[in-house]
């Protein structure tokens, strides 16, 4: 596989939410407007990033025992600098994400792409690999939150076509599942054909 | 270099040094974003204030009536002043009963006869796409110019006169309770009305 493979495979061939059901929690929880899915998947995409490179990078050095308490507590870290800095320098951003970022730090995609693919790679593949999969997730969450905002609010980034109220189940938890349920099977039909 | 052995000794070693460079770096960040985060929270404070009072009033200072000692608890009554002269009335208010425990932070303005001049969402953690519309013209603008001595600051549904937002029943209520709060103060520290 070469690294242009490598970083294009999180879009449609591996894409962490629709093909390898990775980061659900954050993928329904904060999908309820495509700038919130946008803003998410950028967030998790950085923490990918810097894990997956700091991981590549001292990988030999982790005893084989230790190895997820140890990945564990530097995503955390990653996270907490993301938490602080968005608080400080982008604070309207953080109005409407802030309540998500500590959600960062337990999505299996994060600690899964550390795990299954940094800690066995060289460094160059593991940085390529968080970039395509933190986008590929950026990708899905913008999908699923345009999706949802179309059909819950009758606007799409902020921008309204529809006056008053739309179906407002699709912005609630259970229209996150609706959406979601229904976009799987057409990403995995386009996966095919491709 | 070959892979490290799972010794008891190497275990604690590798823990205590990734553990040891997690805290030297978050402490790091704390510190340099310790000074923009109040900034970019006491700027915020301001573009509430001068958003809830009206468009015609100016204001060169800030007196504080502080109500409650906790950080959340709190309720502070801004008087405006210009030229020594008391204009208008701000008040930070809050309430713990909307639809997650975390307080809905709020300001209010009110003109010297007592009208709701304008209000303004500080803080809060509604659901996202429902509750958050508290901030919305839609909602937010139906107070403005109304007396709270006339106009009932409860939502239609239990009998008052406040267009509730749509499937956030919950947040509308605690925006009015946080309104009322705000009122009470008024009156208690106002004085003049």
């Amino acid at each position: 596989m070469n690294q242009f493979q490598n970083f294009t495979k999180g879009f449609i061939k591996d894409n962490p939410v629709f093909i390898l059901l990775l980061g659900l929690c954050p993928a329904l929880g904060v999908t309820s407007s495509a700038f919130n899915g946008l803003g998410m998947g950028l967030a998790t995409t950085f923490v990918l990033i810097c894990s997956n490179t700091v991981v590549a990078l001292v990988k030999k050095q982790i005893p084989d025992k230790v190895r997820i308490p140890s990945f564990i507590v530097v995503i955390a870290s990653f996270v907490t600098i993301v938490e602080l800095s968005m608080q400080a320098y982008v604070p309207a951003l953080f109005d409407s994400l802030g309540l998500f970022i500590p959600l960062i730090v337990v999505n299996c995609l994060v600690l899964g792409r550390a795990e299954g693919f940094a800690s066995k790679q060289n460094l160059l593949s593991s940085v390529i690999d968080g970039a395509g999969m933190g986008l590929g997730f950026t990708f899905a969450l913008t999908l699923l939150g345009a999706v949802r905002e179309i059909l819950g609010n009758g606007s799409i980034f902020g921008w309204k076509f529809v006056e008053g109220d739309a179906i407002l189940v699709f912005i609630l938890s259970p229209g996150a599942f609706i959406a979601m349920g229904y976009l799987i099977p057409l990403i995995n039909k386009m996966r095919k054909t491709a | 270099m070959a892979k490290k052995e799972s010794t008891f000794l190497n275990m604690v070693i590798t823990l205590f040094v990734v553990t040891m460079c997690a805290a030297l770096a978050l402490g790091g960040i704390y510190i340099a974003t310790k000074e923009p985060i109040a900034l970019a929270q006491k700027a915020k404070t301001e573009a509430a204030l001068k958003a809830v009072v009206a468009s015609d009033v100016t204001f060169d200072a800030t007196e504080q009536v502080k109500h409650g000692v906790a950080d959340g608890d709190t309720i502070r009554l801004n008087k405006l002043l210009s030229n020594g002269e008391l204009v208008a009335y701000a008040v930070e208010t809050f309430s713990r009963n909307g639809y997650d425990p975390t307080p809905i932070k709020i300001m209010v303005g009110f003109s010297l006869d007592g009208k709701i001049t304008g209000t303004s969402l500080i803080s809060h953690k509604e659901t996202p796409g429902l509750g958050t519309k508290l901030g919305e013209p839609k909602f937010a603008d139906q107070f403005i110019g109304k007396d709270p001595k006339t106009f009932s600051l409860v939502v239609k549904k239990d009998g008052g006169e406040v267009d509730a937002i749509t499937a956030a029943t919950i947040s509308s209520r605690a925006f009015c309770e946080a309104i009322e709060s705000a009122l009470e103060l008024l009156n208690k520290e106002g004085g003049n009305n």
